[in-house]
C-alpha cells in the first residue's frame, strides 16, 4: 500500500493527523498534509484506510497494487 | 421518491425534546433522505437528511456555497442570503477564493499547533473553576464557564481584547439569531466589522504576536479581508464551543451515567466528545449548497440552480450509519459524524474546538464531582431560534 497526496486538494482540516499521527503530519506554513510514512506498514492498513476515508476534501488515495490488497472484484 | 406526506415548506426548526432534532426532520429522513421542500422565497429546492447524502453533497464540488446563488430554507433572511458577502468571509466562497483565504489560516490550526495551546487552554479553564468556587453555588455555567473559555482563546489567538467581548458577543447572537430581521442582522455585521477594522489598522501600524498582526503582515490582504476574516474567526471561534460546553453539560447531567465515564474515565474522553458533537449536532439549520449543474446524489437528480439544505442533526443520527443514533453513547465510535461539516469547508477551528472540550468537560466534571441542575431541566432556557442550537443559560449547583 502507498500513500499519495494531492497537496492542491489538501484544505488543511487535520483529520489524517488526528486519525493516525505516525503516518500523517501537517506543514508549519499552510497545514497541508504532510506524509511522514507514504509506506506504511501492513498492520496500519485499517486505520490508513479510516484517515483516508475521513478526509474531507478527497485529498488523499492509496495506491493498492499488491494484489492481495486490490482484492475488489473487477466488473 | 413516495409522495405519501405532502411536500415539506419552510425547514423545520421547533424541537420536541430538548437534545432531538424536530420530529419532523426525522420521519422525513425515514420517508426519502433527500426530498423536495418548498423554500421560503417559494423556490422548490431539497432537504437532505440522509447520512450518505449529506456527506456526497458537502463532498461535492458542483455544489456552491456562494450567498447570490442561494435560496433561504426558511421565510426570514431572503435578502441576506442573496446580499453581498463582506470581503474575506471565506465561509461562502468557492474556489479559488476560499482556497486563497483559507489557505493563509491552515498553517495556524493544524492538529500539532492546538496541541501546543493545551497548557494555556488549560490553565484558562482551571482559573474560570476558581472563579466558580470562589463565587459560590448557584452559577449559570454559560457565563461562568462555557462563553468565557472559548471567547478567552479566540481572543488570544486572534489578538481581540477580551474587554471588548460585550460588544462581540452581542454583536454575534444578533448575526446567528434566526428571527432577526435583515436590517438588525446587517448592522450589527457591519458595527463588528467596523470594530475589527479599526483593530486590523491598528496592528498594521503596531503588529502584535497575534493571528490578525500576522495576516496584516502576508502583504496578501487589505484591512477590510482581514475584517472579515476575523468576523468569521471570532463568531465561529466562541459562539459553536461555547455551545457545545453548555448544552454538552446539560446532556451529560441528565445522563448521569455517560456523565460518570467522561469524569472519571480519562481514556474515554476523546471519544467522548465526538460522541457529543454527533449526538447534539449544535448547526440548527443547514448548511445549503446550491447545484452549479445538475448532479445525481444517489439516483435522485438536484438539477442546475436548485438549493438543498441538509439538517446534520438528522444526518448525524442516521440509523443506516450510526446504529442507535437517537442515544447518546460515550462509548460508541463517533467518528465520521458530520458535525464539523464534510469537504472543502470543513470546520477549519475542529482541532481547536476538540482540544478546548477534551480540556474543559473533565476539568469541570472533576472540579465539582457533585455538580447538578439548579432548576428542572424543562426550566433551561433553550437558543431554539439561533443558527447555533443551545442553551441561553444553565443554572448549576454543586
Ligand atoms: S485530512 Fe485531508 S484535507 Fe485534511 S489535512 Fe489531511 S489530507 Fe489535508
Amino acid at each position: 500500500m502507498k500513500i499519495k497526496a494531492d497537496l492542491e486538494r489538501c484544505v488543511g482540516a487535520g483529520m489524517c493527523a488526528l486519525t493516525l499521527p505516525q503516518v500523517f503530519d501537517q506543514s508549519e506554513d499552510d497545514g497541508t498534509v504532510e506524509i511522514l510514512d507514504p509506506e506504511p506498514p501492513a498492520e496500519l492498513a485499517a486505520a490508513v484506510r479510516r484517515a483516508v476515508q475521513l478526509c474531507p476534501s478527497g485529498a488523499l488515495s492509496l495506491d493498492t497494487t499488491d494484489a492481495a490488497e486490490s482484492a475488489e472484484p473487477i466488473e | 421518491m413516495t409522495e405519501a406526506t405532502p411536500r415539506l415548506s419552510i425547514f423545520p426548526l421547533a424541537r420536541e425534546r430538548t437534545f432531538d432534532p424536530p420530529d419532523e426532520l426525522t420521519r422525513r429522513r425515514a420517508e426519502a433522505p433527500l426530498q423536495r421542500m418548498m423554500y421560503g422565497d417559494g423556490h422548490e429546492g431539497w432537504l437532505a437528511t440522509g447520512y450518505a447524502e449529506s456527506r456526497a453533497i458537502l463532498a461535492d464540488a458542483r455544489f456552491s456555497s456562494r450567498p447570490e446563488l442561494m435560496h433561504s430554507a426558511l421565510p426570514q433572511r431572503v435578502e441576506l442570503r442573496r446580499g453581498p458577502l463582506p470581503p474575506g468571509f471565506f465561509l461562502q466562497m468557492d474556489p479559488p477564493d476560499h482556497t486563497r483565504y483559507r489557505r493563509l489560516l491552515t498553517g495556524q490550526f493544524t492538529v500539532r499547533r492546538m496541541k501546543q495551546l493545551e497548557p494555556r487552554i488549560h490553565d484558562i479553564t482551571e482559573s474560570r473553576l476558581d472563579a466558580m468556587e470562589r463565587e459560590g453555588a448557584p452559577a449559570d455555567l454559560v457565563r461562568s464557564f462555557a462563553l468565557p473559555i472559548p471567547s478567552l482563546v479566540i481572543c488570544e489567538m486572534l489578538g481581540v481584547p477580551y474587554e471588548d467581548r460585550e460588544k462581540f458577543q452581542h454583536d454575534s447572537s444578533v448575526i446567528l439569531d434566526l428571527e432577526a430581521s435583515t436590517d438588525e442582522i446587517t448592522a450589527a455585521r457591519d458595527d463588528l466589522l467596523a470594530y475589527l477594522g479599526a483593530l486590523v489598522a491598528a496592528k498594521r501600524k503596531d503588529p502584535g504576536d497575534d493571528m490578525l498582526s500576522g495576516l496584516t503582515a502576508s502583504g496578501e490582504l487589505t484591512d477590510a479581508e482581514i475584517a472579515g476574516m476575523g468576523l468569521l474567526l471570532l463568531i465561529a471561534g466562541h459562539e459553536t464551543t461555547a455551545n457545545m460546553l453548555g448544552l454538552g453539560t446539560f446532556a451529560l447531567l441528565t445522563n448521569p451515567r455517560q456523565l460518570a465515564v467522561v469524569r472519571d474515565d480519562p481514556g474515554a474522553v476523546e471519544n467522548a466528545v465526538e460522541e457529543l458533537l454527533r449526538y447534539l449536532s449544535i448547526l440548527h439549520i443547514g448548511p445549503t449548497r446550491t447545484a452549479l449543474e445538475d448532479v445525481e446524489i444517489g439516483g435522485t437528480l438536484v438539477r442546475a440552480g436548485e438549493s438543498v439544505t441538509l439538517s446534520l442533526g438528522a444526518a448525524n443520527r442516521d440509523p443506516e450509519r450510526f446504529e442507535g443514533g437517537d442515544t447518546l453513547d460515550v462509548t460508541r465510535s463517533a467518528q465520521g459524524h458530520l458535525s464539523f461539516g464534510h469537504g472543502i469547508h470543513q470546520c477549519l477551528g475542529q482541532q481547536l474546538a476538540r482540544v478546548e472540550m477534551r480540556i474543559a468537560y473533565p476539568a469541570l466534571l472533576r472540579r465539582f464531582p457533585g455538580l447538578r441542575l439548579a432548576v428542572p431541566p424543562e426550566e433551561v432556557p433553550m437558543r431554539a431560534t439561533s443558527a447555533v442550537y443551545g442553551v441561553r443559560r444553565l443554572p448549576v449547583l454543586w
